[in-house]
């Protein structure tokens, strides 16, 4: 372990979840609408994925954007490797290549356009959230 | 505040031959959408356009740009 827990903790999530996505809020109760649409492509297409929020401690969003260069909420890895924001998440759902990322077949009843909030009812997901200091 | 115009000259300014449309989401300055095409893109992935255009405001992003929502494409 190096002397930046939060750091570690991302990079391990990462890198033990094949799907997680770092938001604002939670998927029951996203905090932010671009995090509650990135989540809902996802709930949409029906897969499983673990989601940290990263609003309980500055320092994850923080050392979050440092491992990826990537500047804002939210975050969509998919197998170690960041797939994009809301807007990329979006357009990928759109046009068919977010299934394929995840190696997803999209349900029949999967909107074409990408939903801007989960439908109630979505199903009950993983929340794993380690990365705040115990 | 940052303007919609600034965002659009920023960006136009720092990446060659960009053209840029750029609003206000909520008006309230803070919240911005920008459609970026650029022939620099040509050779770069969707997330490398989007960082090339998030480098263009730094530290802005998530201070005074709350947020910029993207759109890029190379022609």
């Amino acid at each position: 372990m190096s002397d930046n827990p939060v750091r570690d903790a991302i990079t391990e999530a990462i890198t033990s979840h094949d799907i997680i996505l770092f938001m604002k809020g939670t998927p029951e109760q996203p905090m932010c609408g671009f995090s509650a649409r990135t989540a809902a492509a996802l709930e949409a297409l029906g897969t499983e994925y673990a989601a940290v929020d990263v609003l309980p401690d500055p320092r994850i969003r923080a050392e979050l954007s440092s491992i990826s260069n990537w500047p804002t909420i939210p975050q969509l890895f998919v197998r170690g490797e960041l797939v994009g924001g809301c807007d990329i998440v979006t357009e990928m759902y759109e046009s068919g290549e977010l299934a394929d990322a995840l190696g997803v077949h999209a349900p029949a009843e999967a909107p074409a356009h990408a939903p801007a909030a989960a439908e109630p009812g979505a199903p009950p997901l993983t929340i794993d959230n380690n990365l705040v200091d115990r | 505040m940052p303007s919609t115009d600034d965002l659009k000259q920023r960006i136009e300014a720092a990446i060659p031959g960009a053209r840029a449309e750029v609003s206000d989401l909520t008006g309230g300055g803070d919240h911005f959408r920008a459609s970026v095409i650029a022939p620099d893109f040509a050779n770069l992935s969707r997330i490398e356009q989007h960082r090339r255009v998030y480098a263009v405001f730094g530290a802005e992003i998530g201070g005074p740009i709350h947020a910029l929502s993207l759109e890029t494409r190379a022609e």
